[in-house]
């Protein structure tokens, strides 16, 4: 695997990595996001209406959590979970945790960190998670790692300490493990930066995990409320400047588009992609423009309906859908109101999606409102084409040198 | 094509089935309707899409399975969006994007299933909305007011739905009340040359009732021949004017319900030795596999079920020997497909382990597998059935087709055997 990157600018990076994959002929670009699944599978979708979305990214994010607990099926399947879940051409990356589902905190031991599956805790030791990522054979993996630190309201130096000491440990252990490990030859295994917020152990952990040979960086527990962004984001960008520039870095738990961009111009490359999925579970379709060179008349009629929609969402509505306790953005528009009852029009005008091109917003609130299946199908299948269609749009934007323009964009339609 | 709807004009209901085939033993037909939204091959089985949506699965995945023609239901789409909307929408096609045909009921059904909200008359059935409590008086009018603006390309007329294990005067009242409910309902039908309204056979379980309303609809046909003067020119054919109310097809209804399998098929086979042959016999709420093939036996064209796509949302997956419960720990580390004889994209690509993991989790996507294969296990198996009946070997299709089910003709349920036995097919 080799990450070549076209061009630097801002701290933004712009590249392609390449050589990936068990063949080693497949390509991802960066800035990019990782198709979000749930049990490996995209939420709603079958391969038929996934195959509808254009612009799917190359890799797809599995998780340990939704997966751990059939470890043993998956040993005696022996081909791979990428053919067990029916993605055998997708490349795989398997994260600890679903950064939709937060998981409790205090399990993490200096032998062994716990995920969450439908029947209950699965315990791993170091061999234990090896075992199971043998049986899974991804192109990627989280290493094992303590995330804990960044879990408690106020981090302590001797919790954030700990995390990094455990994580560099698992790490070590790990890597033993895997060259002593044939299946797992082809696998990559990904540190993970741990240190909460305290800055001198977020330092170490950058500098120790990368005197590892890992094929690429995690950047853990950067997610949190917005009161403390200025912080975590500044210690971003410690962190990257410590990293090696010819490995990807991914950072898990941040999705909004604002966000995203926050990130990469502080080094970041690979993003998850469970916003939209968020955005479906409220009943929401994104609909907020990353068009950053619109025409003039088309710019025009967009601010008016920009500026129309944010009215509509003060009321912030704490929608109850399984780890999505989210508030509604001004990124997208809430399907469920009466208002679109009679709107012929697609969800989002010029989409290239299934549905918006067959569909209109008044049939989605009709589904919504009966409680339809095909509405999270819908929606799914709009809201990650929307989202897939925004990480395109900041690389043509990088490689125009229009980022700023986007930035401002996004910015504007942030609440 | 017909005329506008008046009791006293020239009507006559379209020719809509064309018959290809006929088992020379059993009643069984092969055929073809000819819809405004397309042919349609028969024997069909029409899954039921009753809120304008097949449950989850695109337009695209339905059309793509080989589905040409589905149901809609007209009691919860009048409820919820309205007609007046879906007019608005160009209709339930433009309105769900559905470009093959569409079947709506009357919305007669939910008065047995939703019987403590109804209360009958001779004026229709006033509901009470269980979304907004508001009531509302469904009468055939209004049906087919409704039916008219959701465009379907089969609407049913209203009846006076009684399960049939009730019994007594009340069955009577019910099915003399549906065929004056049908007068209104072609009388209140504005649209009979881009909408086939199809009469509804009533009767219970009572072989008497049954047939009377069978002869009530036979009786409906009055042909009256009459000379038109102007048209006494040498050369020309005598013009001849038919008076009669007639139908396009026909619907056996009022079965299917908690009434025993042995009356069920004697009812089937009662209505269909009387109905004509020449036009569609649609079998009401049918959808499990033996029951279509007896029934296509008996000579029913048209089926429609929520069972396949309903189980499917429970986590069973139908096979020729009947059905896998995928959830159970059984299928743990099954990694064969559902059925390996199969071509739908479930079977394509994932193994029953993948689905046992995929149902235990909390992804809808699990509901969507089986929702596609169960269709996909209907639809091909009236396609089986078909072609059979085309190239002249039904009964050997049947008899084969009650050895996978039931392992052997002797186990095959007394019903079943009796009603195939009935139109001179022997299993064993």
């Amino acid at each position: 695997m080799k990450l070549s990157l076209t061009k630097v600018v801002n701290g933004c990076r712009l590249g392609k990595i390449k050589n990936l994959g068990k063949t080693g002929d497949r390509t991802m670009d960066v800035p990019g996001c990782l198709l979000y699944t749930k049990t490996g599978s995209a939420p709603h979708l079958t391969p038929h209406t996934l195959h509808n979305i254009h612009k799917v990214p190359a890799m797809a994010q599995l998780t340990l959590s939704s997966l751990a607990e059939h470890h043993e099926v998956l040993a005696e399947y022996k081909e791979g979970v990428g053919k067990f879940i029916g993605m055998p051409e997708s490349l795989l990356y398997c994260s600890l945790h679903d950064p939709v589902s937060p998981c409790p905190a205090g399990y993490v031991t200096n032998k062994s960190v716990s995920v969450w599956g439908v029947g209950g805790r699965v315990e791993m030791t170091v061999s234990k998670f090896m075992a199971i990522q043998q049986a899974l054979q991804p192109d990627w993996f989280q290493c094992l790692s303590d995330g804990e630190a960044s879990c408690a309201e106020a981090t302590s130096i001797k919790r954030a300490r700990k995390s990094v000491d455990r994580s560099l440990l698992f790490l070590d252990n790990c890597l033993r493990l895997q060259e002593e490990s044939e299946a797992l030859q082809r696998s990559t295994i990904i540190g993970v930066i741990e240190g909460g917020d305290v800055m001198e152990e977020r330092l170490r952990s950058a500098r120790e995990t990368a005197k590892r040979p890992v094929g690429g960086f995690l950047l853990d527990g950067f997610q949190g409320d917005p009161m403390t962004l200025e912080t975590r984001l500044h210690l971003l960008s410690s962190v990257t400047a410590e990293l090696p520039e010819d490995k990807p870095r991914l950072i898990c738990s941040v999705s909004r588009p604002d966000e995203v961009l926050e990130c990469i111009e502080r080094g970041v490359d690979l993003f998850e992609s469970f916003f939209p999925y968020q955005v479906t579970e409220r009943g929401c379709a994104l609909t907020f423009s990353f068009d950053y060179q619109p025409n003039p008349e088309e710019t025009l009629l967009q601010q008016n309906g920009t500026q129309e929609e944010i009215k509509y969402v003060h009321q912030t509505k704490k929608i109850k859908t399984t780890g999505c306790n989210q508030e509604m953005t001004s990124f997208e528009i809430n399907l469920k109101e009466k208002k679109y009852q009679g709107d012929f029009e697609p969800l989002v005008r010029g989409c290239s999606c299934y549905c918006c091109q067959n569909h209109t917003r008044a049939y989605i609130h009709h589904l919504l409102v009966t409680n339809e299946l095909l509405a999270g199908v819908l929606l799914m299948m709009h809201n990650f084409e929307h989202y897939f269609g925004f990480f395109h749009s900041i690389r043509e934007a990088l490689k125009n040198d229009r980022l700023a323009q986007l930035k401002e964009l996004i910015r504007r339609q942030a609440s | 094509m017909a005329a506008a709807a008046s009791p006293s004009s020239m009507e006559s209901a379209p020719r809509i089935m064309r018959l290809v085939a006929e088992c020379s033993r059993s009643r069984a037909r092969a055929g073809e309707l000819r819809l405004p939204h397309g042919p349609v091959a028969t024997p069909v089985f029409m899954p039921v899409g009753t809120q304008a949506t097949m449950k989850g699965i695109t337009a695209e995945q339905l059309d793509a399975l080989g589905c040409r023609i589905c149901l809609g239901n007209t009691y919860h789409l009048g409820l919820r969006p309205g007609p007046e909307l879906i007019q608005k929408a160009h209709g339930l096609h433009g309105f769900m994007n559905w470009p093959h045909n569409l079947l709506t009921d009357s919305g007669g059904f939910q008065m047995v299933s939703l019987v403590s909200l109804s209360e009958v008359t001779e004026e229709g059935v006033r509901f009470r909305s269980p979304y907004d409590g508001e009531e509302t008086l469904l009468s055939p009018e209004r049906s087919v007011e409704i039916q008219n603006a959701l465009g379907s390309d089969i609407i049913m007329q209203l009846d006076d739905v009684v399960s049939s294990t009730v019994t007594g005067p009340r069955v009577e009242e019910a099915m003399f009340r549906s065929i004056r409910w049908l007068d209104r309902c072609i009388a209140a039908h504005r649209r009979p040359d881009q909408q086939n309204l199809f009469a509804i056979i009533q009767g219970g379980l009572d072989a008497h009732l049954r047939a009377t309303c069978l002869e009530a609809w036979l009786a409906k046909w009055c042909h009256v021949r009459t000379r038109d003067p102007r048209q006494q020119t040498p050369g020309h054919r005598e013009a001849e004017q038919m008076t009669k109310r007639d139908v396009p097809g026909f619907a056996i209804g009022g079965l299917s319900g908690g009434e025993s399998k042995n009356q069920f098929w004697r009812m089937v086979a009662l209505s269909t030795a009387r109905l004509p042959r020449d036009k569609p016999r649609y079998l009401m709420g049918v959808g499990y596999a033996t029951d279509l093939v007896v029934c296509v036996a008996l000579g029913c064209d048209m089926f429609d079920c929520v069972f396949p796509t309903r189980t499917a949302r429970f986590g069973s997956a139908l096979v020729p020997t009947g059905n896998l419960q995928l959830k159970k720990k059984q299928y743990e580390k099954d990694f064969r497909p559902i059925d390996p004889e199969c071509a739908c994209p479930t079977c394509q690509t994932h193994s029953r382990a993948f689905l046992h993991v995929l149902l235990h989790s909390d992804n809808t996507a699990a509901l969507h597998h089986l929702t596609v294969h169960n269709i996909a296990y209907q639809l091909q198996l009236m396609s089986a059935v078909r072609a059979s009946i085309v190239e002249k070997r039904f009964p050997d299709f049947v008899r084969h087709f009650m050895g996978t089910m039931y392992g052997d003709p002797t186990l095959c349920p007394t019903w079943a055997t009796e009603a195939l036995a009935s139109v001179g097919i022997t299993l064993a």
